[in-house]
Protein backbone atom coordinates (compact mmCIF):
# COMPACT_ATOMS: atom_id res chain seq x y z
CA UNK A 1 0.00 0.00 0.00
CA UNK A 2 1.65 3.27 -1.01
CA UNK A 3 1.76 6.61 0.44
CA UNK A 4 -1.32 7.28 -1.50
CA UNK A 5 -3.67 5.10 -1.16
CA UNK A 6 -2.67 4.78 2.58
CA UNK A 7 -3.84 8.57 3.08
CA UNK A 8 -7.29 8.28 1.16
CA UNK A 9 -8.09 4.72 2.89
CA UNK A 10 -7.24 6.29 6.32
CA UNK A 11 -9.35 9.78 5.72
CA UNK A 12 -12.50 7.36 4.66
CA UNK A 13 -12.03 5.24 7.87
CA UNK A 14 -11.56 8.91 9.94
CA UNK A 15 -14.63 9.74 8.13
CA UNK A 16 -16.40 7.26 9.89
CA UNK A 17 -15.01 7.07 12.91
CA UNK A 18 -16.00 11.28 12.62
CA UNK A 19 -19.62 10.51 11.99
CA UNK A 20 -20.29 8.18 14.65
CA UNK A 21 -18.29 9.63 17.33
CA UNK A 22 -20.60 12.43 16.81
CA UNK A 23 -23.38 10.80 16.08
CA UNK A 24 -23.58 8.77 19.16
CA UNK A 25 -21.86 11.67 20.98
CA UNK A 26 -18.68 10.04 22.20
CA UNK A 27 -16.37 11.95 20.34
CA UNK A 28 -14.17 10.53 17.23
CA UNK A 29 -10.89 10.47 19.69
CA UNK A 30 -11.52 6.95 21.02
CA UNK A 31 -11.64 5.14 17.77
CA UNK A 32 -8.68 6.54 16.32
CA UNK A 33 -6.32 5.48 18.45
CA UNK A 34 -7.25 1.56 18.08
CA UNK A 35 -8.11 2.47 14.22
CA UNK A 36 -4.48 3.34 13.44
CA UNK A 37 -2.93 1.04 15.74
CA UNK A 38 -5.40 -2.29 15.68
CA UNK A 39 -6.09 -1.98 11.70
CA UNK A 40 -2.90 0.73 10.19
CA UNK A 41 -0.28 -0.81 12.50
CA UNK A 42 0.74 2.58 13.47
CA UNK A 43 2.98 2.83 16.28
CA UNK A 44 0.69 4.04 19.99
CA UNK A 45 2.74 7.37 19.89
CA UNK A 46 1.90 8.36 16.31
CA UNK A 47 -1.73 7.30 17.12
CA UNK A 48 -2.05 9.62 19.64
CA UNK A 49 -0.29 12.46 18.49
CA UNK A 50 -3.03 12.27 15.23
CA UNK A 51 -5.47 11.25 17.61
CA UNK A 52 -4.93 14.54 19.72
CA UNK A 53 -4.83 17.10 16.87
CA UNK A 54 -8.16 15.46 15.11
CA UNK A 55 -9.94 15.92 18.86
CA UNK A 56 -9.00 20.09 18.93
CA UNK A 57 -10.98 20.06 15.04
CA UNK A 58 -14.00 18.11 15.95
CA UNK A 59 -14.46 19.80 19.66
CA UNK A 60 -13.84 23.19 18.74
CA UNK A 61 -16.19 22.77 15.53
CA UNK A 62 -19.04 21.31 17.39
CA UNK A 63 -18.18 23.85 20.69
CA UNK A 64 -18.74 26.33 18.14
CA UNK A 65 -22.24 25.69 17.21
CA UNK A 66 -23.18 24.85 21.51
CA UNK A 67 -22.07 28.29 22.05
CA UNK A 68 -24.01 30.31 19.99
CA UNK A 69 -27.03 28.11 21.01
CA UNK A 70 -26.55 29.11 24.20
CA UNK A 71 -25.65 26.01 26.17
CA UNK A 72 -21.94 26.18 27.30
CA UNK A 73 -21.25 27.94 30.74
CA UNK A 74 -18.38 29.90 30.05
CA UNK A 75 -17.25 30.49 33.56
CA UNK A 76 -17.61 26.83 34.90
CA UNK A 77 -15.32 25.65 31.38
CA UNK A 78 -12.75 28.71 31.74
CA UNK A 79 -12.62 28.08 36.23
CA UNK A 80 -12.52 23.87 35.22
CA UNK A 81 -9.82 24.77 32.61
CA UNK A 82 -7.46 25.79 35.14
CA UNK A 83 -8.11 21.83 36.50
CA UNK A 84 -7.54 19.93 32.73
CA UNK A 85 -5.00 21.96 31.60
CA UNK A 86 -3.03 21.02 34.60
CA UNK A 87 -3.74 17.75 34.28
CA UNK A 88 -2.89 17.72 30.92
CA UNK A 89 0.77 18.76 31.22
CA UNK A 90 1.19 16.14 33.62
CA UNK A 91 -0.21 13.06 31.53
CA UNK A 92 1.47 14.51 28.14
CA UNK A 93 4.82 14.35 30.11
CA UNK A 94 4.09 10.93 31.69
CA UNK A 95 3.50 9.84 28.42
CA UNK A 96 7.20 10.54 27.35
CA UNK A 97 8.25 8.52 29.79
CA UNK A 98 6.15 5.32 30.21
CA UNK A 99 6.66 1.97 28.53
CA UNK A 100 4.23 1.92 24.79
CA UNK A 101 2.96 -1.73 26.48
CA UNK A 102 1.84 0.60 29.76
CA UNK A 103 0.35 3.16 27.32
CA UNK A 104 -2.11 0.27 25.60
CA UNK A 105 -3.48 -1.54 28.37
CA UNK A 106 -4.23 1.94 29.74
CA UNK A 107 -5.60 2.87 26.97
CA UNK A 108 -8.22 0.18 26.85
CA UNK A 109 -8.75 0.11 30.36
CA UNK A 110 -9.97 4.02 30.05
CA UNK A 111 -12.05 3.33 27.03
CA UNK A 112 -13.62 0.29 28.92
CA UNK A 113 -15.09 3.27 31.68
CA UNK A 114 -15.76 5.63 29.27
CA UNK A 115 -18.09 3.28 27.56
CA UNK A 116 -19.62 2.08 30.60
CA UNK A 117 -20.46 6.57 31.78
CA UNK A 118 -21.79 6.97 28.47
CA UNK A 119 -24.29 4.36 28.54
CA UNK A 120 -25.35 4.96 31.77
CA UNK A 121 -28.70 5.97 32.42
CA UNK A 122 -28.51 10.09 33.86
CA UNK A 123 -30.72 11.61 36.33
CA UNK A 124 -31.37 15.38 36.14
CA UNK A 125 -30.54 17.26 39.10
CA UNK A 126 -33.25 20.21 39.26
CA UNK A 127 -31.24 22.47 41.46
CA UNK A 128 -33.57 25.85 40.84
CA UNK A 129 -35.39 25.55 44.31
CA UNK A 130 -31.74 24.47 45.92
CA UNK A 131 -29.95 27.18 47.90
CA UNK A 132 -27.28 28.81 46.55
CA UNK A 133 -23.82 27.06 46.99
CA UNK A 134 -21.54 29.85 49.02
CA UNK A 135 -18.43 28.86 46.08
CA UNK A 136 -20.45 28.57 43.21
CA UNK A 137 -22.35 31.98 44.12
CA UNK A 138 -18.62 33.59 44.95
CA UNK A 139 -17.28 32.51 41.33
CA UNK A 140 -20.89 33.34 40.10
CA UNK A 141 -21.38 30.20 38.04
CA UNK A 142 -24.69 29.67 38.83
CA UNK A 143 -26.56 30.37 35.11
CA UNK A 144 -29.80 29.45 32.85
CA UNK A 145 -29.93 27.32 29.70
CA UNK A 146 -32.60 26.90 26.68
CA UNK A 147 -35.14 24.91 26.40
CA UNK A 148 -38.65 24.43 24.19
CA UNK A 149 -40.25 25.67 27.22
CA UNK A 150 -38.31 28.63 27.25
CA UNK A 151 -34.63 29.44 29.52
CA UNK A 152 -34.50 27.21 32.67
CA UNK A 153 -32.23 28.48 35.84
CA UNK A 154 -30.15 26.08 37.63
CA UNK A 155 -27.44 26.46 40.43
CA UNK A 156 -24.11 24.72 40.82
CA UNK A 157 -22.78 22.59 43.71
CA UNK A 158 -19.41 21.06 44.80
CA UNK A 159 -17.05 23.14 42.73
CA UNK A 160 -14.03 21.57 44.29
CA UNK A 161 -14.98 18.16 43.99
CA UNK A 162 -15.33 18.92 40.09
CA UNK A 163 -12.46 20.72 40.30
CA UNK A 164 -10.38 17.54 41.45
CA UNK A 165 -11.98 15.24 39.06
CA UNK A 166 -11.24 17.50 36.07
CA UNK A 167 -7.73 17.47 36.97
CA UNK A 168 -8.14 13.63 36.16
CA UNK A 169 -9.76 14.23 32.96
CA UNK A 170 -6.67 16.45 32.18
CA UNK A 171 -4.49 14.11 32.82
CA UNK A 172 -5.46 11.00 30.95
CA UNK A 173 -6.37 12.88 27.90
CA UNK A 174 -2.61 14.54 27.78
CA UNK A 175 -1.50 10.66 28.90
CA UNK A 176 -3.36 9.13 26.05
CA UNK A 177 -4.25 11.83 23.23
CA UNK A 178 -8.27 11.69 24.04
CA UNK A 179 -10.72 14.42 24.89
CA UNK A 180 -11.54 12.78 28.04
CA UNK A 181 -15.24 14.00 27.30
CA UNK A 182 -16.87 11.13 29.27
CA UNK A 183 -15.16 12.16 32.48
CA UNK A 184 -15.22 15.74 31.71
CA UNK A 185 -19.20 15.21 31.80
CA UNK A 186 -19.28 12.87 34.77
CA UNK A 187 -17.76 15.85 36.89
CA UNK A 188 -20.35 18.32 35.48
CA UNK A 189 -23.54 16.56 35.76
CA UNK A 190 -23.45 14.02 38.60
CA UNK A 191 -21.02 15.70 40.90
CA UNK A 192 -21.47 19.51 40.32
CA UNK A 193 -25.12 18.67 39.12
CA UNK A 194 -25.11 20.77 36.01
CA UNK A 195 -27.92 20.07 33.23
CA UNK A 196 -26.73 17.27 31.20
CA UNK A 197 -27.17 19.62 28.10
CA UNK A 198 -24.80 21.92 29.49
CA UNK A 199 -22.18 19.46 30.80
CA UNK A 200 -21.63 18.23 27.31
CA UNK A 201 -21.77 21.51 25.49
CA UNK A 202 -19.20 22.33 28.14
CA UNK A 203 -17.47 19.79 27.89
CA UNK A 204 -16.98 20.42 24.48
CA UNK A 205 -16.12 24.03 25.02
CA UNK A 206 -13.08 22.70 27.44
CA UNK A 207 -11.87 19.64 25.52
CA UNK A 208 -9.80 21.58 22.59
CA UNK A 209 -8.01 24.07 25.43
CA UNK A 210 -7.21 20.60 27.20
CA UNK A 211 -5.45 19.57 23.78
CA UNK A 212 -3.85 22.43 23.39
CA UNK A 213 -2.29 21.84 26.09
CA UNK A 214 -0.82 18.42 25.53
CA UNK A 215 -0.31 19.39 22.07
CA UNK A 216 3.11 21.34 22.40
CA UNK A 217 4.58 18.34 24.56
CA UNK A 218 3.32 16.40 21.52
CA UNK A 219 5.04 17.87 18.84
CA UNK A 220 8.27 18.93 20.52
CA UNK A 221 8.77 15.23 21.04
CA UNK A 222 7.83 14.29 17.92
CA UNK A 223 4.37 12.39 18.28
CA UNK A 224 2.89 14.58 15.70
CA UNK A 225 3.58 13.30 12.32
CA UNK A 226 2.13 16.02 9.36
CA UNK A 227 2.08 12.45 6.99
CA UNK A 228 -0.79 10.70 9.64
CA UNK A 229 -2.69 13.20 10.84
CA UNK A 230 -3.34 15.09 8.25
CA UNK A 231 -5.61 12.50 6.52
CA UNK A 232 -6.77 11.83 10.18
CA UNK A 233 -7.71 15.63 11.02
CA UNK A 234 -9.19 16.17 7.66
CA UNK A 235 -11.50 12.51 7.83
CA UNK A 236 -12.33 13.45 11.26
CA UNK A 237 -13.53 16.86 11.16
CA UNK A 238 -15.82 16.21 7.57
CA UNK A 239 -17.41 12.95 9.08
CA UNK A 240 -18.41 15.25 12.49
CA UNK A 241 -19.57 17.90 10.57
CA UNK A 242 -22.22 15.45 8.67
CA UNK A 243 -23.06 13.48 11.96
CA UNK A 244 -24.03 16.87 14.01
CA UNK A 245 -26.79 17.34 10.67
CA UNK A 246 -27.86 14.23 10.98
CA UNK A 247 -28.18 14.60 14.91
CA UNK A 248 -31.12 16.79 15.05
CA UNK A 249 -34.11 14.69 15.26
CA UNK A 250 -32.33 11.52 15.37
CA UNK A 251 -33.10 8.82 17.61
CA UNK A 252 -29.50 7.54 18.64
CA UNK A 253 -29.82 5.30 21.96
CA UNK A 254 -29.96 2.17 20.40
CA UNK A 255 -26.62 3.41 17.74
CA UNK A 256 -25.08 4.40 20.88
CA UNK A 257 -25.58 1.14 23.16
CA UNK A 258 -23.88 -0.42 19.85
CA UNK A 259 -21.28 1.58 19.32
CA UNK A 260 -20.44 1.03 23.21
CA UNK A 261 -20.84 -2.01 22.86
CA UNK A 262 -18.11 -2.17 19.87
CA UNK A 263 -16.12 0.19 22.20
CA UNK A 264 -15.88 -2.87 24.35
CA UNK A 265 -14.61 -5.05 21.95
CA UNK A 266 -12.23 -2.61 21.05
CA UNK A 267 -11.02 -2.25 25.01
CA UNK A 268 -10.82 -6.28 25.44
CA UNK A 269 -8.31 -6.61 22.46
CA UNK A 270 -6.18 -3.76 23.35
CA UNK A 271 -6.08 -4.90 26.72
CA UNK A 272 -5.33 -8.24 25.84
CA UNK A 273 -2.84 -7.01 22.96
CA UNK A 274 -0.73 -4.95 25.46
CA UNK A 275 -0.38 -7.44 27.53
CA UNK A 276 0.20 -10.31 25.56
CA UNK A 277 3.05 -7.90 23.96
CA UNK A 278 1.91 -7.11 20.62
CA UNK A 279 1.69 -4.14 18.78
CA UNK B 1 -23.06 43.34 41.61
CA UNK B 2 -25.02 42.17 38.40
CA UNK B 3 -28.07 39.83 38.81
CA UNK B 4 -26.74 36.41 39.52
CA UNK B 5 -28.90 34.62 36.55
CA UNK B 6 -27.54 36.38 33.94
CA UNK B 7 -25.12 38.35 31.88
CA UNK B 8 -26.48 40.88 29.32
CA UNK B 9 -23.47 40.87 27.30
CA UNK B 10 -22.71 37.04 27.64
CA UNK B 11 -24.66 36.53 24.25
CA UNK B 12 -22.57 38.60 21.94
CA UNK B 13 -19.65 37.33 23.39
CA UNK B 14 -20.86 33.48 22.78
CA UNK B 15 -21.83 34.34 19.28
CA UNK B 16 -18.21 36.25 19.01
CA UNK B 17 -16.33 32.67 20.60
CA UNK B 18 -18.15 30.31 17.93
CA UNK B 19 -17.15 32.62 15.23
CA UNK B 20 -13.77 32.29 15.99
CA UNK B 21 -13.76 28.66 16.82
CA UNK B 22 -15.17 28.49 13.68
CA UNK B 23 -12.92 29.81 11.46
CA UNK B 24 -9.59 29.12 13.57
CA UNK B 25 -10.73 25.56 12.36
CA UNK B 26 -12.33 26.17 8.71
CA UNK B 27 -8.60 27.88 7.97
CA UNK B 28 -6.40 25.00 9.77
CA UNK B 29 -8.18 22.27 7.33
CA UNK B 30 -7.93 24.62 4.29
CA UNK B 31 -4.50 24.57 5.18
CA UNK B 32 -3.97 21.02 6.12
CA UNK B 33 -5.65 20.29 2.75
CA UNK B 34 -3.37 22.36 0.66
CA UNK B 35 -0.64 20.44 2.14
CA UNK B 36 -1.73 17.23 1.97
CA UNK B 37 -2.52 17.59 -1.47
CA UNK B 38 1.19 18.78 -2.32
CA UNK B 39 2.27 16.03 0.10
CA UNK B 40 0.73 13.26 -2.01
CA UNK B 41 1.56 15.00 -4.75
CA UNK B 42 5.41 14.74 -4.78
CA UNK B 43 5.27 11.63 -1.94
CA UNK B 44 1.75 9.53 -3.06
CA UNK B 45 3.88 6.91 -3.96
CA UNK B 46 6.45 6.12 -1.14
CA UNK B 47 5.84 3.24 1.10
CA UNK B 48 4.45 4.62 4.66
CA UNK B 49 6.11 3.18 7.61
CA UNK B 50 4.57 4.10 10.77
CA UNK B 51 4.98 0.73 12.53
CA UNK B 52 8.10 1.65 14.43
CA UNK B 53 8.46 5.00 16.20
CA UNK B 54 11.37 7.17 14.99
CA UNK B 55 10.17 10.55 16.07
CA UNK B 56 9.44 13.64 13.39
CA UNK B 57 13.09 15.49 11.84
CA UNK B 58 13.47 18.34 14.03
CA UNK B 59 12.54 20.95 12.19
CA UNK B 60 8.38 19.89 11.89
CA UNK B 61 8.55 19.89 16.29
CA UNK B 62 9.15 23.50 16.63
CA UNK B 63 7.53 26.75 15.56
CA UNK B 64 10.57 28.50 13.67
CA UNK B 65 11.17 25.26 11.73
CA UNK B 66 7.63 24.43 10.78
CA UNK B 67 7.34 27.96 9.48
CA UNK B 68 10.43 27.88 7.34
CA UNK B 69 9.16 24.44 5.98
CA UNK B 70 5.87 25.82 5.16
CA UNK B 71 7.08 28.97 3.65
CA UNK B 72 9.60 26.45 1.25
CA UNK B 73 6.38 24.57 0.25
CA UNK B 74 7.06 21.29 1.84
CA UNK B 75 3.90 19.66 1.79
CA UNK B 76 4.88 18.39 5.51
CA UNK B 77 5.51 21.79 6.42
CA UNK B 78 2.25 23.14 5.41
CA UNK B 79 0.44 20.52 7.10
CA UNK B 80 1.84 21.02 10.26
CA UNK B 81 1.22 24.91 9.74
CA UNK B 82 -2.38 23.97 9.46
CA UNK B 83 -2.44 21.83 12.87
CA UNK B 84 -0.50 24.62 15.09
CA UNK B 85 -3.24 26.90 13.54
CA UNK B 86 -5.51 24.54 14.88
CA UNK B 87 -3.65 24.48 17.89
CA UNK B 88 -3.85 28.06 18.01
CA UNK B 89 -7.47 28.48 17.80
CA UNK B 90 -8.41 27.06 21.35
CA UNK B 91 -5.84 29.34 22.70
CA UNK B 92 -6.87 32.69 21.20
CA UNK B 93 -10.26 31.59 22.24
CA UNK B 94 -8.65 31.80 25.65
CA UNK B 95 -7.24 35.25 25.22
CA UNK B 96 -10.61 36.44 23.65
CA UNK B 97 -12.44 35.25 26.43
CA UNK B 98 -10.09 36.97 28.94
CA UNK B 99 -10.58 40.53 27.20
CA UNK B 100 -14.43 39.46 27.22
CA UNK B 101 -14.25 39.18 30.87
CA UNK B 102 -12.17 42.44 30.99
CA UNK B 103 -15.26 44.52 29.08
CA UNK B 104 -17.61 43.11 31.90
CA UNK B 105 -15.22 44.20 34.67
CA UNK B 106 -15.26 40.57 36.14
CA UNK B 107 -11.94 40.96 37.56
CA UNK B 108 -11.75 36.99 39.05
CA UNK B 109 -12.69 35.59 35.22
CA UNK B 110 -9.95 38.02 34.07
CA UNK B 111 -7.04 36.50 36.24
CA UNK B 112 -8.77 32.91 35.35
CA UNK B 113 -8.57 33.14 31.81
CA UNK B 114 -5.02 34.74 31.83
CA UNK B 115 -3.88 31.67 34.34
CA UNK B 116 -5.53 29.06 31.57
CA UNK B 117 -3.25 31.44 29.22
CA UNK B 118 0.03 31.99 30.50
CA UNK B 119 -0.15 27.80 31.08
CA UNK B 120 -1.04 27.23 27.57
CA UNK B 121 1.69 29.79 26.02
CA UNK B 122 4.04 28.20 28.51
CA UNK B 123 3.37 24.45 26.99
CA UNK B 124 3.58 25.41 23.80
CA UNK B 125 6.93 27.90 23.89
CA UNK B 126 8.42 24.58 25.73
Amino acid sequence: MNTLVFSLTLAVAAFGAGFLGSLTGLGGGFIITPLLTLVFGTEIRYAIGASLISIIATSSGAAAAYVKEGFTNLRVGMLLEIATVVGALVGASLTTVLPTRALIVLFGTVLLVSAYLTTRPHAEHLTAALPPDPLASRLRLDSEYPTAGGPVRYRVRHVPGGFALMWVAGVLSGLLGIGSGAVKVLAMDQVMYLPFKVSTATSNFMIGVTAAASAGIYLRHGYVDPGLAMPVMLGVLAGSLVGARLLFGARTDRLRLLFAVALVAVAVEMIYKGVAGGR
Amino acid sequence: MRAPWRNVKDADVQRAVGNLLRGGVLLAAAVVLAGGVVFLWRHGTALPDYRTFRGEPLDLRELGGIVRDAFSGTGRGLIQLGLLLLVATPVARVAFTAVAFAFERDRTYVLVALLVLSLLLKSLAG
